[in-house]
């Protein structure tokens, strides 16, 4: 499974997003690889199952194909394993 | 835990306490002001910063109280850093999970790679709410050094 986490430019919070996902992800056992990606990218993205990305961002994103998946809080592990096992397991 | 990248990353006069922020793109512009000072950019990142915060809004208010600001790698970048300013007074960034922002961290990078061990640690330490606390709380630069 392919995530792609997106913020403005791909570089910064996106980066850190990808951090925690993996960690969550290998905890959850979730095979999965995570790109941190800017918007430009994200939008281009065919191969992605799911987007992860912040509430403001996923507005912008409306109507990709990709579920997307919004975070409130990058470095609280517990949110991220909620999210992402609601969804993915 | 110590943090080695992040005692790189924060060079001499990157770290300001207490900082008085008239409103949300003046606290973008204390962080950039800190890169500045502590010779990491030119002054024309700063205002990339504050750009990127005009072109995409508030959503780099990742975590309770806490911004990343920073642009893309470009020619006013000298060299890979961070920048720390805590808020005397909590500003309002418009981020609706987040709000208001206490403590700003700025990044400054020189390509898309070579910063992650450095992204690694900081994120370590903002989901540290000990060390977060600490940050909040310090009354000076070298309370928020001892963390690293």
């Amino acid at each position: 499974m392919k995530i792609i986490a997106v913020c403005g430019m791909g570089i910064g919070t996106s980066v850190l997003l990808k951090m925690n996902a993996e960690k969550v992800l290998a905890q959850l056992g979730i095979d999965a690889t995570v790109e941190a990606t800017d918007m430009k990218t994200a939008r281009a993205s065919s191969d992605a199952q799911v987007i992860l990305t912040t509430p403001d961002l996923a507005q912008l994103m409306d109507g990709l194909k990709p579920e997307i998946i919004t975070i409130d809080h990058f470095f609280d592990l517990e949110e991220i394993t909620k999210k992402l096992s609601a969804s993915l397991l | 835990m110590s943090f080695a990248k992040l005692a790189e990353a924060f060079a001499d006069d990157s770290i300001r306490v207490l900082a008085a922020a008239l409103d949300r793109e003046h606290a973008v512009e204390l962080a950039g002001d800190l890169l500045v000072s502590s010779g990491r950019v030119t002054p024309e990142y700063t205002q990339q910063m504050v750009e990127v915060f005009e072109t995409h809004g508030p959503y780099f208010v990742i975590a309770p109280g806490i911004a990343i600001a920073h642009a893309k790698p470009s020619n006013a970048v000298i060299s890979t850093g961070l920048s720390l300013v805590t808020l005397a007074e909590p500003v309002v960034f418009g981020n609706a999970a987040n709000d208001p922002v206490r403590l700003v961290v700025g990044m400054c990078a020189l390509d898309h790679d070579s910063h992650l061990e450095m992204l690694a640690e900081l994120a370590a330490i903002l989901g540290d709410s000990d060390a977060v606390n600490i940050m909040l709380n310090a009354g000076d630069t070298e309370q928020i050094r001892s963390l690293f």
